[in-house]
Order: C-alpha cells, then structure tokens, then sequence
C-alpha cells in the first residue's frame, strides 16, 4: 500500500513555506504522457498544473530526456512510437504502457494525444486514477479521433477551442497558448 | 542558416521542392529535417538535410537559425512565437496525400496571422514569402513559456481530485 491510499482520502495539499507559496504533493503520482513533436510540447506547457507532485513523463522521443535536465525530480519513461496503421507497433506501445500503469500506479494521467495518451487514459480509469484529456489546439475545427476516443475514459475532457466546446462536453477552459 | 522542418511522420515534397528551387536561384542555404524519404519523393539538389534530428540537435538548429520554414505543426509554432523567431509554414493537404486531415490548413488559418508568422498555401507563394522572411529580422518573443493560467488551475483540480 503506498503513502497516499494509507491516508485514507487521498494527498493532502502542502504548502512548503508561507513566502513561495509552491504547493508540494509529494505523494500524489501523476503520468503526462503524450507522443512527440507538437503533442509533447503542449503537454510541457501545462507543467505548473503539476508542480509538486511526483511526476513521470511518458513520451516516444528518448531524447526529451534531456530536456528535464533542470527538473531532477521529474522522471522519464519512453514507450515505442506508432500510428495508426502500424498495428504491431501500436501492440508494443500498448503493452509498454500496461506495463507502466501497472508498476507506477499513478493517482492522476494526462495526456494531449494521441493514441498512448488515450491507451493510459482508458489503463488510468480501470485502476482508478484521474484522467484528463486535453485536445491539441491542433485540432480547430473537429476534436482529434483519438480526444473523440478518450472522451468516456476521461474525468475532464477538454478542447482547446470555445466553438468545439458543448453542454456535453467537450469543455472549454483556456488553451496552452 | 535557415531551417527547414516537416516534423518527421511524412515527407513533403511540395514544401521541400519549393524551397529546394529557392536555394538554387538565390544560394542561400539552407539546412532542412525532412523526414524518410522514398525513392519516388522529391531529394533536394540544392540543400543540405537529414531525415530526421535529435531533440536537442533540433534545437540547436533552431536557435541558430534566423528564419524558420516548416508544415504547420503546432510544436514548430509554439516554439517560434516563444523565441520571436520568424517562421514561414505551408500547410499541408489531405487531398494531396500530405496528411490524414486538414488541420494543418485550420491551424495556419488561426495562426497565420501572429506576429513573425507567414503562411504559403501554394509552392509558389512559398520563394516571395522566403525572400520577405530573410529580411524580416527577428521579433520580441510574443508566447510565455506556459498554458493560460485558467486552464493551468482546471488541470490541477481535475489532477489533485480524490480517486
């Protein structure tokens, strides 16, 4: 059993010192995962939504590792690349993150696509953590096919755009840029 | 020099040919990531590239560059408004095989107009934007380097919410 299940109701909110106000939630695991290029650097964006909790970053591009340099704390995962038509390439990608969930058991998963991100979306729910969808603001004018996929997988399920948003979703609340 | 990127899921050809041209006409180089290619895409005769790039390489060839040409990809967008980096990008069409879908012609249609950005929808809009873009000198970052603080704070909750 780990730190956060043995309190009972979850992470409680810290606050490290009263003049950074940074909030820490050490115990709380959260998985952002998304493939590279533009879906990987939205995700980054949304760093401070995370900040203070154990992080682990889930990508197909071994050399973002590097990029976290700075951030010591953060860990990195890498799962192998596919599309949509490569089906034992996707089997692999699959598989690596049954594994992922398995052994890190995050409280929360976030993604911004594409398809790992609704593969740990859907892993996510079945053992109970949060799960957060934001589309890529790629996506102006229809959400992408795997953000229509996450979308009864997904505790928030967010557009990056006012007009794709709807009464039953999905919800607009801001963009990565 | 400038650099050329088309990420590297799927060569484009329109995109590299047109600049390809450019660089003979004018011989100013350029250096492009341009993904794979088969024998029958379009191999540049006038330029230098490579299929693909290591992040951190990719950056570096960013960083240096005075002017950046590339599909309209979001993370190439991003990355030049948060730098002041002026960009040229062509977006890339479904009914010529060059993507799935046409977001990319969405994306330059609600980007195109951000400041240091330019957008060429056909090859040969693509040598005048070039020229103009090679002396178009580079501008103030216009993008911080996070999300709207709105969608930040929804994020969190929706993270930090009990199992």
């Amino acid at each position: 059993m780990d730190a956060a299940s043995e309190t009972g109701d979850g992470p409680g909110v810290h606050w490290m010192s009263e003049t950074s106000k940074s909030p820490t939630v050490p115990a709380h695991r959260v998985m952002a995962i998304a493939s590279g290029g533009g879906h990987w650097v939205e995700l980054r964006r949304m760093a401070p939504a995370w900040q203070g909790c154990q992080i682990h970053y889930v990508t197909t591009e071994p050399g973002y590792r590097k990029e976290l340099r700075a951030e010591p704390e953060a860990r990195f995962h890498v799962i192998p690349d596919a599309n949509r038509w490569q089906k034992l390439r996707l089997l692999r990608q699959l598989l690596g993150i049954v594994w992922l969930i398995l052994r890190l058991r995050p409280h929360a998963v976030i993604s911004t696509g594409a398809a790992p991100g609704y593969f740990a979306l859907r892993l996510g729910r079945l053992i109970g953590a949060r799960t957060v969808w934001v589309d890529s603001i790629a996506n102006a004018e229809e959400l992408s096919l795997s953000g229509q996929m996450a979308r009864r997988h997904a505790d928030l399920w967010l557009t990056q755009w006012p007009h794709l948003s709807g009464e039953d979703g999905p919800s607009y609340r801001g963009a990565v840029m | 020099m400038i650099f050329l990127t088309v990420g590297t899921q799927l060569p484009f050809d329109r995109l590299v040919a047109a600049v390809d041209a450019w660089v003979g006409q004018t011989g100013t180089p350029v250096f492009g990531q341009i993904s794979d290619l088969a024998p029958e895409n379009y191999h540049p005769k006038h330029m230098e590239w490579v299929p693909r790039l290591a992040p951190e390489e990719f950056e570096r060839r960013y960083e240096a560059a005075p002017a950046v040409v590339a599909h309209a990809g979001m993370g190439t967008i991003i990355g030049a408004l948060t730098r002041g980096k002026p960009l040229l990008i062509m977006p890339r069409q479904a009914a010529l095989g060059e993507q799935r879908n046409d977001h990319q012609i969405a994306t330059a249609a609600r980007f195109g107009a951000r400041p240091g950005i330019r957008v060429a929808a056909e090859a040969e809009d693509v040598a005048p934007a070039l020229d103009a873009l090679a002396d178009q000198g580079s501008a103030p970052p216009s993008l911080g380097p996070h999300a709207e603080p709105d969608l930040i704070a929804a994020v969190r909750a929706a993270l930090l919410g009990p199992r």
